[in-house]
């Protein structure tokens, strides 16, 4: 019955969104339609200008059907080794993505445990991580792709280093509160046990940092794909699904565009549902109450 | 070799005074305060000065990392053009979308809190689009409005509108109903209890969102202009500056970013503290 209640809503306004999809399609598309049958000298009449719109090899807003078709034809017809191959950029970009995801949360988790157990690093660090996320790091992407480029570092790195860069920011905010977690009167029950700082870390802060850590966790694979996907712009439309987007935008391939950002965007819901199942999963056997909300 | 060892010293020095001065135990609100900006200014400065003698002391080429020297320099010697950059990406695109996709979002989620069954219908989908890379429509932005500012504002307006939408839902949520059973003693309207009670009450989260889009807003610009600009713009500077290697006019460009964001998002704190005087993390700053 929840089930139910909740879905109805939801498919009612996904509905709403593709009719004013079609709608805006039909519309955006019909100046350069009237065009063509004037210049042809045909009549026309309102149901095949919809047909036509809809239809269009260039069009201003490609159709949901054209763009699902683009899809289809770019991953299942065509081989993955393939060029042109939308499953071949997806995994350039999510090799990317992945590393600089594991970087970034290596390197998160570290400065977490060095500012919780470090007051100087603490003071002196905390206030210039936060500074570190108001520098828009995306616009620096392209000099750190080109630079590296220039001293001989190409490919995966440089685009791995943004993903880090982008990503450890969530998981040092998000460690730092969970390792800090810990309840006074709990910290007071280890130090009656006489137990060492390690002993601490290990059986109290860091099992009661795990459910702030996968919160981190959601936004920082999220945030790393747009990290990896911005690092593809500057190397000149190479490969990746970044490259796809600006390939489509230099040649007004709007199908392409789409279907790249579908792709893109399929791709970021995977990666956040993979964490939120490894949350979940992790959740259970550490005993946490059961059927939390992901 | 000589440059980069005094910058070592002065590092270890600058962090040996900081491990000291956190360690000091001296209960006034005032050294409390000075220690909470000295602390970090001192530890930019040691990472600033590592920066110039490294890159002096071992020659580093300056494509690959200019000294800070020379990006003052840089700076100083071309800020009108600079300035040119900053009116167009932060203070047309970045500002006006901003403020439109904040606006929208806001007013979007205000007529959506009277309906439950589109709030459920659009949480999910917010929640969604909020994890996607959003920043991938420039390219389609910049076909439909042009090369100009108003294709970048309406990619910022895209980037903010889902969070604020989100934040706002879930803050006019919080409100307790204890709280709103009183309203409703008092016999208060739909848009007295909104006004007085709830918007309040959401102030936090929609803060919370604020400061969210002040960084998002500042990318947005940013690279949407890496897909088509008019000769200026802080995107556009970037990229070409980048092609011709002029290193240290990218540093001064992202130097004027990071000052720019850094200021966008103090300003939004302050004004934070000054709503939210009441809620706890802001009061418990003020007494510690």
């Amino acid at each position: 019955m929840l089930a139910g209640s909740r879905s109805l809503p939801l498919l009612t306004v996904i509905a709403a969104i593709i009719a004013v999809w079609y709608l805006a399609a039909v519309w955006l598309n019909s100046p350069w339609q009237l065009d063509r049958y004037e210049k042809a000298g045909v009549d026309w009449s309102f149901s095949q200008l919809v047909d036509d719109t809809l239809d269009q090899k260039r069009p201003v807003l490609p159709a949901a059907h054209q763009v699902i078709e683009e899809i289809w034809k770019t991953t299942v017809l065509k081989r993955i080794t393939s060029k042109r191959s939308l499953v071949y950029h997806t995994w350039i970009t999510l090799s990317a993505t992945m590393l600089g995801f594991i970087f970034g949360t290596l390197l998160g988790v570290f400065l977490a445990v060095l500012i919780v157990h470090n007051r100087a690093v603490d003071k002196s660090m905390m206030p210039w991580v936060i500074a570190s996320q108001t520098i828009p790091i995306l616009a620096i992407a392209p000099m750190i792709i080109v630079v590296l480029n220039a001293v001989g570092i190409s490919g995966l790195l440089p685009k791995a280093f943004i993903s880090t860069y982008l990503s450890f920011f969530p998981v040092v905010v998000g460690m730092v509160k969970g390792l800090r977690s810990p309840d006074a009167s709990q910290l007071d029950l280890m130090r009656t046990y006489n137990a060492s700082n390690q002993q601490m870390f290990w059986k109290l802060r860091w099992p009661s940092s795990m459910p702030y850590l996968f919160t981190s966790l959601k936004v920082a694979v999220a945030i790393s794909l747009v990290g990896a996907i911005v690092g593809e712009l500057p190397t000149g439309a190479v490969a990746g699904l970044g490259a796809r987007l600006l390939a489509g935008s230099y040649y007004g391939q709007t199908i392409q565009i789409w279907s790249a950002l579908f792709a893109a965007a399929a791709l970021a819901a995977t990666l956040v549902m993979l964490v939120g199942l490894v949350d979940r999963m992790v959740m259970k056997r550490m005993g946490f109450v059961s059927g939390r909300e992901g | 070799m000589n440059i980069f060892i005094y910058a070592l010293i002065f590092w270890i020095l600058a962090w040996a005074f900081n491990e000291w001065y956190v360690r000091l135990n001296i209960r006034l609100a005032l050294f409390q305060q000075l220690r909470n900006i000295l602390v970090p200014v001192l530890f930019g400065a040691a990472l600033l000065a590592l920066w110039e003698g490294a890159t002096r002391g071992f020659n580093v080429p300056t494509i690959l990392l200019p000294p800070p020297s020379m990006i003052w320099e840089r700076i100083i010697s071309s800020a009108h053009i600079l300035w040119a950059d900053f009116r167009q990406t932060f203070m047309k695109a970045a500002l006006i979308g901003f403020i439109l996709g904040c606006g929208s979002g806001f007013l979007v989620a205000i007529a959506v809190d009277r309906s439950p069954f589109l709030q459920k219908g659009l949480l999910p989908i917010g929640n969604f689009v909020s994890a996607l890379p959003i920043i991938g429509v420039a390219p389609i932005m910049v076909m439909w409005f042009g090369f100009d500012w108003p294709s970048k504002a309406a990619v910022v307006i895209i980037m903010t509108f889902f969070p604020m939408l989100v934040n706002t839902v879930s803050g006019l949520a919080a409100s307790g109903s204890m709280e709103r059973d009183l309203m409703r003693t008092y016999a208060s309207s739909y848009w007295q209890t909104l006004f007085k009670l709830r918007l309040p009450a959401a102030a936090p989260f929609i803060f919370n969102a604020l400061k969210i889009n002040s960084t998002l807003a500042m990318i947005g610009a940013i690279v949407a202009e890496f897909f088509g600009t008019p000769i200026v713009g802080m995107g556009f500077r970037i990229s070409t500056e980048v092609g011709r290697m002029n290193v240290d006019m990218v540093w001064a460009e992202i130097a004027v970013a990071a000052l720019a964001g850094s200021v966008f998002y103090g300003v939004i704190v302050l004004i934070e503290r000054a709503v939210t005087f009441w809620h706890p993390s802001v009061r418990n700053r003020a007494t510690v």
